[in-house]
Order: structure tokens, then C-alpha cells, then sequence
């Protein structure tokens, strides 16, 4: 399948779209959490079990995006989205016939594995194409896509929740419930498939195609080189000490102020949860748009120093001032979302836009890391206060100093970043350019890449 | 919203509309999230009320 390229009069506003409709469907993963419950009885299984499909899942998202990028760079978006769509969707008809047949290794699989193929392929599909859209506006462009992934969350746990309430919390109800989703979700990321194209590629005189502007980095280039790995470890510790509140978020609001004269109910601390994902969800478009006029560096200045700050004020004062607490989790949140929607305009001031859909999935390895290190410090440190004898805001005190030295240890990453050295660039023969859609704007990019790169 | 797009200007004159298609996918991703949003609005407020 040929990347498709659009004819002319294309509106670059039709792209978007096209990547909402996959990255809001394949956000439904962080949703997973309402079916646990009704696996559980359905089909007499643990927590732990129940969780391993969205595990099992998460583990694929990385893997595919690591693995997979090359294979969407070559083949287009089209292709990307297709086999995000094919994946996502079988692996919720997997699942139902697993659920009807009482047999839950095929719902690991189908969910699991095969939907977990899904998830990687589907969110890194539409970065490269939105960044040659909105070459003046790249972080705006990736943080509506990336926002989306936010969103699918929001969408699929009250729509799934209905579901189960409709169909029943046996396994011919889940079953029902899987095949819905499986036909509903293809259905709405189709849309995607249809949509998405190309800007159309800059020819010469002599009628072939231009080469890309500016500085041009293979995948297999950056891997070599400092900066992608400075770039890995600045959002590792990013999304570390996001997933740092996000893991615990209703029981360590509830601990904090269970000795004040204000304690916190479970329905308020479930609501606290849910100002977080929206926290997280704004951050995505609101801070990466920001990137495009303060540049990429600069706004991870922001995320990781305002970020340790803000987890300093938590440790000294946030058991003495409730809306202190909230607040200051807000912007950590929207630190965490935005730290994941700026990382592919970085990768493209620093490595341009030959590869960088590649190069954007290998990256996603750090977020598989932190995935697991953020909840392993946070859970680990507060079983081992509560056993000597802690409570209340005492059982995170040490937790928050670690989340302050992580972030700081990513703005040194940060700082060091530096533009990447010639011997890695692509000759300059590489890729086709593509028409600029936004001329007028171009001069921000330029502008960008001192400060960024 | 610009109607950004990447026709060059002899071809301009024969570009068909996409003002509706525009609408039509925008409204397409926006509606699913719009519902989720409320959802998430209805829940967070408990954190004031509960």
C-alpha cells in the first residue's frame, strides 16, 4: 500500500481528524479496568489475572511501536491505521469469542497480544504525517493526537461501564459487550483509514521530487546518537513521576488528609481522579501547543523543574492546604501529558522529518519503563512506611524526595541536549520534501531549532 | 481554523469544497469526546460536593 497522497485543495484540518478517530479509539486501553470486576466473577479469576490482558497490552504497545515504526515510515499512514484498525478490532472479537467460550487465555491473546499490536502501530501512525502537515504548528498537531489517546479513556469507561449494565456481568453479557466494541471501534477508525493523506511531495524542475529541508536523521542513525538518548531519559523521568501520583492518586489523597479536621470521602477522591485525567488530557494539547512558541527545550525547562517544584510544595505543605494538593497534582499531571505530546516536535527539531514516526516509537520504550518503575517506587515505599508504622502523609514523604531527584536528573538530560552532529545526517539525496501547506508560517520552524535542537 | 491547504494557485480554481467534509469529520471525533468530557466533568465534581 502506497502512502496516499493528497490531491489538490487537501485541507490539512481533515488530518487531525483522521488521527483523533484512531488515537481515540486505541485509548480505550486505560479503560480496561472496567471489565476486570465482571471477568473476575464471570470467570473466577484474581486481580492479577484479570489485569493481564491490559498488561499483556502495554507490554505490545511498546514493542510494536519499537519494532513497527520502520515498517509505518515505509508503507504510510494508510497502511499503519489499516493494521491498527484489523488489530484492535479482533483482538475485542478474540475476546468475545473467548468470553462466550469461558476461555480467557484467547481473551489475554486477542486483547492482549493482538489488540496490543493495535495500540502501537495506531499511535504512532498519524505522528509523521501531522508533523508534515503543521511544520509551523508540530507541537499543536502531535498534541491533538496524543490528546486523543487521553480521551479514549474518558469516552470507553462510562460508554463500557453502560454496557455491562445493559448486557449483564456474565461472560455471554462481557462477550456481547467485546463484539460491540470490536464492531464499533472499526467502524469509528475507519473514518481514519479514508482520510488521512500526504501533503503531495515538492518536485525540482526536472519534475523528480525534492529532497528534504533541513537536517535529516535515519531511525537507525539516532540510535547512535546522544541526544536520542538524553531525549529517552528526560521523558522516562517525565512520565516516572507523573505516573508517580496517577498510580496512587485516590489513596494518597485520602492518607494525606485522613487526621486533618477536612478528611476526604471515596466519592471526593474519585473525583479527584477524574480532575487528574482531565488535567492530563489538557496538558497534551494545551502545553505542546505552548512548545511551538517557547520551543521544545524550553517547555521541558518547564515540565521538569516546575515539576520538581511543585512535588517540593506537595512534601513541605500539601497535608496543611487541600487546595494546595490539588493543585499542585493538576500541573504535575498536565506536566505528564504534555511531556508525551511535545516528544515527537522535539524529535523532529532534532532529527527532522525523514524517520521520525520511527524514531518517535523507539522512544516509546522509556514510557514502557517508567510504566512500571513510577507505580513499582510508589507502592514499594509506602507497603514498607506502613509496615513501620506510618501513616497518612508520612507513607509518600520519601517517595516525593525520589520523583524530585528523577526530575531533576532529567533537566540535566535536558540541558544537554545539543543540535546532532553532521556525521549522522542524511545525505542530502533523502526522502522527498513535501509542499509546505502553511508558507506564511514557515519562519517559525527556523525559529525553533536553535532553541530546541 | 485556516483553510490551509496544499494546492498550488493554477489548480485552486477547480478545488472542490471541503468545508462540509471538514465539519462533518470534526464532529465525527468530537461528539464521543464531547460525551466523555461531560462524563468526566459530572465525576469530578464530586470532589467538591462528596
Amino acid at each position: 500500500m502506497s502512502p496516499p497522497v493528497a490531491p489538490p485543495g487537501w485541507s490539512r484540518w481533515l488530518v487531525p481528524p483522521a488521527a483523533l478517530s484512531v488515537h481515540l479509539s486505541i485509548g480505550q486501553a486505560y479503560a480496561w479496568s472496567v471489565f476486570k470486576p465482571p471477568l473476575e466473577s464471570a470467570l473466577g479469576l484474581s486481580g492479577t489475572q484479570s489485569a493481564l490482558p491490559f498488561q499483556l497490552g502495554i507490554v505490545m504497545l511498546g514493542l510494536s511501536a519499537a519494532f513497527g515504526g520502520t515498517l509505518v515510515e515505509r508503507h504510510g499512514p494508510r497502511w499503519a491505521m489499516t493494521v491498527a484498525l484489523v488489530c484492535f478490532s479482533s483482538g475485542f472479537l478474540l475476546s468475545a469469542l473467548g468470553a462466550a467460550v469461558e476461555q480467557y487465555w484467547l481473551i489475554v491473546l486477542g486483547y492482549g497480544f493482538v489488540g496490543g499490536i493495535g495500540l502501537g502501530i495506531g499511535y504512532i501512525s498519524p505522528v509523521s504525517t501531522l508533523i508534515k502537515w503543521f511544520p509551523d504548528r508540530p507541537g499543536m498537531a502531535t498534541g491533538i493526537a496524543i490528546m486523543g489517546f487521553g480521551g479514549g479513556a474518558l469516552i470507553a469507561s462510562p460508554w463500557s461501564a453502560q454496557m455491562l449494565k445493559s448486557f449483564g456481568t456474565d461472560n455471554s453479557g462481557i462477550a456481547l459487550a467485546f463484539l460491540v466494541h470490536g464492531l464499533t471501534y472499526a467502524v469509528f477508525m475507519l473514518l481514519g483509514v479514508l482520510l488521512v493523506r500526504v501533503p503531495r511531495p515538492k518536485e525540482r524542475t526536472d519534475g523528480r521530487p525534492a529532497p528534504l529541508e533541513g537536517v535529516q536523521v535515519s531511525a537507525r542513525s539516532a540510535l547512535r546518537t546522544p541526544q536520542f538518548w538524553l531525549l529517552w531519559l528526560v521523558l522516562c523521568m517525565n512520565v516516572t513521576a507523573g505516573i508517580g501520583i496517577l498510580e496512587k492518586a485516590a489513596p494518597m489523597i485520602t492518607d494525606f488528609f485522613a487526621d486533618t479536621s477536612t478528611p476526604v470521602s471515596a466519592t471526593a477522591a474519585a473525583g479527584f481522579v477524574a480532575l487528574l485525567s482531565a488535567a492530563n488530557m489538557a496538558g497534551r494539547i494545551g502545553w505542546s501547543s505552548t512548545s511551538d512558541l517557547i520551543g521544545r527545550k524550553n517547555i521541558y525547562r518547564v515540565y521538569l523543574g516546575v515539576g520538581a517544584l511543585m512535588y517540593t510544595l506537595i512534601a513541605l505543605f500539601g497535608d496543611s492546604s487541600k487546595p494546595l494538593f490539588v493543585l499542585c497534582a493538576l500541573v504535575v499531571l498536565s506536566f505528564y501529558g504534555g511531556g508525551f505530546a511535545t516528544a515527537p516536535a522535539y524529535l523532529k527539531d532534532l532529527f527532522g522529518t525523514y524517520q521520525v514516526g520511527a524514531i518517535h516509537g523507539r522512544l516509546l520504550t522509556a514510557w514502557s519503563l517508567a510504566g512500571v518503575l513510577g507505580p513499582l517506587i510508589v507502592n514499594w515505599i509506602a507497603d514498607h512506611q506502613e509496615e513501620a508504622g506510618r501513616h497518612g502523609s508520612a507513607l509518600y514523604g520519601t517517595s516525593f524526595l525520589i520523583m524530585i531527584g528523577l526530575l531533576v536528573v532529567g533537566f540535566v538530560a535536558n540541558e544537554l541536549v545539543r543540535p546532532v552532529h553532521a556525521r549522522y545526517h542524511e545525505p542530502a539525496t533523502t526522502g522527498p520534501a513535501t509542499t509546505d501547506p502553511a508558507p506564511k508560517e514557515g519562519n517559525d520552524v527556523t525559529r525553533q531549532q536553535p532553541e530546541s535542537a | 481554523m485556516s483553510p490551509d491547504s496544499s494546492q498550488s494557485p493554477p489548480e485552486a480554481a477547480e478545488v472542490p469544497d471541503r468545508r462540509p467534509l471538514i465539519a462533518f469529520t470534526w464532529l465525527w471525533v468530537g461528539a464521543p469526546l464531547a460525551y466523555g468530557l461531560y462524563e468526566l466533568v459530572r465525576k469530578a465534581t464530586q470532589l467538591f460536593t462528596g
